[in-house]
Formats: C-alpha cells, sequence, structure tokens
C-alpha cells in the first residue's frame, strides 16, 4: 500500500439542467470532489438530488456549464470514450434498476461480464458479494422474486463489485432495515477508506451522523448550498490506494 | 455489529477496459416468429433463384445448340426437282470450309414436323399443299452475317428459290422472354432480400423499444454500443440460422418437385433447364447470406439507434 494525494476527481462549474423547455431543475452548481472523501447529498424531495447524480453517473448532459471527470472534460469527450469512464463508476439507483429477466447472480455479474472479465473468475467475487448482503440463498431469484429490500441489496452489490473509483449511490438506505442500513455505511466506509471517492444521497439527516467524517453538500430548490464548508475549503486527505 | 469487507473488494482493482458480452442480457430475444419469417424468406429465395438458373442453363443449352445451325428450306412445287436442288445445297455446303455437316432432311421427316400443323399426308406426289424441302447445316463457329451471306450466295447458285436461315434467329423471341423472366427472378430476389431486411430491421427496433431499460443499465454500467449490437448480432444469428436451414430445405423440396414435374414433360428445352452442382451450391449459399444480411441489419439498426442515446 502506498498513499498519495490526487487532484479533483469531479469538477462541475455553473452547472445548469433543465428538462424540456421547464425551468432549471439544478442551477448554477459549482464544486469540487477529491478523491477518497466521503459526500452525502441532501435536501429535501424535489430538490434535485437524483438530478445533480444523474449528472455525476453520467446519465444526462447538462444544459450548461461544465463538468471534468477523471481529468476529463465529460461534455465535449467523445460518445465512445464514456464506457471506460462510467467503468470506473459504481451507481446505486434509486430504483434499483436491476434487469428483470436476469437472476440476483447475474445481476451482480453484470459489471464485470461488462468489462470483459472471465466467467471463471467471476463467480467467486459474486457469490462472495452476495452472501455478504445475505442473499446466497436468493442468488437464483429474479427481481420480481425479491422483496424492496433484497432487492437494494442486489443492487449495491452490483454497484460496489467492480472496486469502483467513486461510487454513487442514491437513498440507499431507504429500504433496508436500520441493521442493514448501518452495515451498507459501514461498507460504503471501506470502500472509501480503500480509495473510493462516495457520494451518498440522502434526505435521512440520522444518517449523515453515522459517517464522522463525511462532508455534506445541501441541494435546495436546485442551487447548492455548503453547510461543512466542504466546497468552498475542501479538505485533502491522504487516500489510501493498492500499488 | 461485527464487520468484515467482502472478500470480492479485497485484493487488486480488475483492470475493466477490455470487452465481453458473455450473457449480459442473455433474455433479450428478438420476437418469435422471426425464425419462421426468415424461413419463409429463405425459400421463396431458393424457388427464385432456382428459376433463374434454370432459365439460365435452358438459354445456354439453346444458344449452344442452336448457334452454329443454320437451315435451308428450298420452296419448289416440283417434288423431283425439289428433292434434287436439297441434295445439290447439301452437297455444295460439304465443301465450304466452316461447314462440319449438312444433309437432306428426309421426307418423311419433313412430314412428321409439319403434320401437327397440317395433318397426317399421304406421301404421295400429289400432294395439295406443297411442302418445303430442308436441308441442315452446321458449322463450326458462330453463324454471323457475313457467314450467312456467304452461304447464301453458294446456295442460290444450285437453288436460286433457296431460303437461307441462321436457326438461332428463330429463337429470338424466346431468347429475348428468357432473358426477361430472368431479369424477373433476380429482381425477385433483391425484393425478397429487401423484405428480409425490413422484417429483421422492424423486428431489432422492436426488441431495442423492449430492452431499452436493460439496454440504458447495460450503458450506466458501462458497456459499448458494440458489446449491446453484438447481442442483437447474436440473437438475430441464431434466428437467421435455423429458418435459413428450414428454409433452403422447404425451397429445394419444391424446386425438386418441380424438377420432376418439368423432367415429365421430356421438352428439350425444358430439359436442357435441369440444375447442375454449381446451381445447388448456389442455392445452399442462399441462407448464408440471408444470415450475413439479417445480422448486418442487425447490427447497423442498433448502431444507429444507440447512437442516439447517451
Amino acid at each position: 500500500m502506498n498513499t498519495a494525494t490526487d487532484g479533483e476527481i469531479v469538477q462541475f462549474d455553473n452547472v445548469g439542467l433543465r428538462y424540456g423547455a421547464d425551468r432549471e431543475v439544478l442551477s448554477d452548481i459549482s464544486f469540487t470532489l477529491y478523491p477518497g472523501n466521503f459526500y452525502f447529498l441532501t435536501g429535501a424531495s424535489g430538490a434535485g438530488k437524483t438530478s445533480m447524480l444523474r449528472l455525476l453517473y453520467l446519465a444526462q448532459r447538462p444544459s450548461r456549464g461544465a463538468i471534468r471527470m477523471f481529468g476529463t472534460d465529460a461534455i465535449t469527450m467523445p460518445r465512445e470514450r464514456l464506457p471506460l469512464l462510467r467503468r470506473r463508476l459504481g451507481v446505486v439507483f434509486q430504483d434499483f434498476r436491476l434487469v428483470e429477466h436476469l437472476s440476483a447472480f447475474d445481476n451482480v455479474a453484470l459489471p464485470l461480464r461488462v468489462a470483459g472479465v472471465a466467467e471463471r473468475e467471476l463467480a467467486r467475487p459474486v457469490a462472495d458479494m452476495l452472501e455478504w448482503v445475505g442473499l446466497t440463498d436468493r442468488m437464483h431469484a429474479v427481481p420480481a422474486q425479491l422483496s424492496g429490500g433484497e432487492q437494494q441489496r442486489v443492487a449495491i452489490a452490483r454497484a460496489v463489485i467492480a472496486r469502483p473509483d467513486m461510487l454513487v449511490a442514491d437513498e440507499p438506505t431507504g429500504n433496508v432495515d436500520p441493521d442493514m442500513a448501518v452495515k451498507l455505511l459501514r461498507l460504503f466506509e471501506a470502500l472509501n477508506r480503500l480509495g473510493t471517492t462516495v457520494v451518498v444521497a440522502t434526505h435521512d439527516v440520522h444518517l449523515l451522523k453515522k459517517v464522522p467524517d463525511s462532508l455534506i453538500m445541501r441541494l435546495d430548490k436546485g442551487r447548492l448550498s455548503d453547510p461543512t464548508g466542504a466546497l468552498r475549503y475542501p479538505p485533502r486527505r491522504p487516500v489510501a490506494r493498492e500499488a | 455489529m461485527d464487520f468484515h469487507l467482502p472478500s470480492a473488494l479485497s485484493g487488486n482493482r480488475r483492470s475493466l477496459t477490455s470487452s465481453g458480452d458473455g450473457a449480459l442480457i442473455a433474455g433479450a430475444r428478438l420476437s418469435g416468429p422471426m425464425p419462421w419469417v426468415i424461413a419463409i424468406m429463405v425459400a421463396l429465395t431458393v424457388i427464385a433463384a432456382a428459376a433463374g438458373l434454370s432459365l439460365a442453363n435452358t438459354a445456354r443449352a439453346a444458344a449452344d445448340e442452336l448457334s452454329g445451325g443454320v437451315t435451308i428450306q428450298i420452296v419448289e412445287a416440283n417434288p423431283a426437282e425439289r428433292t434434287r436442288q436439297a441434295d445439290a445445297v447439301a452437297q455444295a455446303l460439304r465443301a465450304v470450309p466452316g461447314v462440319i455437316e449438312a444433309h437432306a432432311v428426309s421426307q418423311a421427316e419433313v412430314e412428321r414436323l409439319v403434320e401437327p400443323w397440317l395433318g397426317a399426308r399421304g406421301g404421295g406426289e400429289d400432294e395439295a399443299i406443297p411442302v418445303p424441302a430442308l436441308v441442315d447445316a452446321r458449322l463450326r463457329g458462330a453463324v454471323t452475317g457475313e457467314v450467312l451471306g456467304g452461304l447464301r450466295r453458294t446456295v442460290r447458285a444450285v437453288a436460286p428459290s433457296a431460303r437461307v436461315d441462321a436457326q438461332s434467329s428463330w429463337l429470338k423471341p424466346v431468347f429475348g422472354a428468357i432473358d426477361t423472366l430472368q431479369w424477373l427472378a433476380l429482381a425477385l430476389v433483391a425484393l425478397l432480400g429487401l423484405a428480409m431486411a425490413a422484417a429483421v430491421l422492424l423486428a431489432v427496433r422492436n426488441a431495442l423499444g423492449v430492452n431499452r431499460d436493460t439496454i440504458e443499465i447495460v450503458h450506466l454500467l458501462g458497456g459499448t454500443d458494440a458489446q449491446i449490437a453484438r447481442l442483437f448480432q447474436r440473437s438475430i444469428g441464431v434466428d437467421a440460422a435455423g429458418g435459413g436451414a428450414v428454409g433452403l430445405a422447404l425451397g429445394a423440396l419444391v424446386v425438386l418437385f418441380l424438377g420432376r414435374q418439368f423432367a415429365g414433360l421430356g421438352a428439350g428445352l425444358v430439359d436442357s433447364g435441369a440444375l447442375g452442382l454449381l446451381d445447388w451450391t448456389v442455392l445452399a449459399l442462399i441462407p448464408v447470406a440471408g444470415l450475413v444480411l439479417a445480422v448486418l441489419t442487425a447490427r447497423i439498426t442498433v448502431l444507429r439507434t444507440l447512437v442516439r442515446m447517451l
């Protein structure tokens, strides 16, 4: 293991987003995320958290402004280069977005298969992830046969299985019991300690207290506030990286 | 709570820059009837192509047979003089360089040829309708206008009222009709190919619509357009291979059946249209061409649709 302080992982500069001809759902968003930090994105329902996360995980282009990710201009970069950027991200969608006709096992294996990991190499880590989220006995079930909480755990296993550089999670604990919520947060923290930048969107204020070193971004009616000063004066932490 | 990191997340991070598509969305099949649509298209294409190839064989055989043939009609009312002139023409032609063979067609053979139109004739000297004597000559090369002119001069020296015709000129309208039918068969093959491409395009678009969510998820997980296109290519490839095999079998059965029916007619021109080994090889390649067409159509359709997604 060695340590390094990297440059910014995400940079938003005066970003605005509107859908169609409606008013902007995000306005004048500017911030920088640094590697190895743990961020909470908070705000009331309708504040624009999901829209902001969609920009973060490259599902949406902004209406204006500039976004840089991993040192690359994410707005003007050629479309065919997006997949390599996306493979550095892990995403937990609010509505899970599991593939309906694939089993829990195949859903978790999807990021590895997309990246060309051989079948013989993925069986063990996928089974291990499913065991960790307590779904070993449900690995052959398709999403329709799983409860909301089980689907959420599959979605989280899928998001982290490839050890992403940045994990983006939209209300990841919304459908699980308190014990599992704590366990999942500790998983995110562990990943964070391994060098993954974590961004968790939540409206649960109790969750914020459970990660003491976290930085908070607050969205209010599409505008970003900076209650902890983390965005204006971002702490630069040594980031643990494996050789 | 006891916490341990999943072992899947410990150890070195994997390189995720290659691309695979093992079983990404294995369930994303095209619509059910697709193999049958392809089977019908391939069967019709095989039949149309077989017709075209058969017509080509017929035309080639007829052209080979008639290209060096010349017929001389000797129109003379006096039967004895007619026979004399016919023998003299045959003898004169045999002396011409390039003429392989020349012989007067016997009176019995001529009467057999005209019997369908004039009825049975007694063969006596007092015939009511005189029938011309015929001389059949065969040349080494094709009968060009220049060659025909030379032959006419030779023939008229011994039979002034004789008429000299290249046999190929009689079948010009037939060759014209065969040519048209060949083009028609080719057009049918092209149209069936287009129809198959259109059917694949619609099926792929439908499948893309049905699987839109899945495709978006695969995209967001880092899947490339090419990976997604390969899934559809594989799916349509399986359908096209199965449908093509069934279509070829159906088409071949129909062609064999029709071949037997026509062979029963015993007509020379029709018999010469029988399909050879090369023709059957061409027909066997139709499903392969169909498969390539279907896979290419699927790939282009998917890539052109995906480029509109982020």
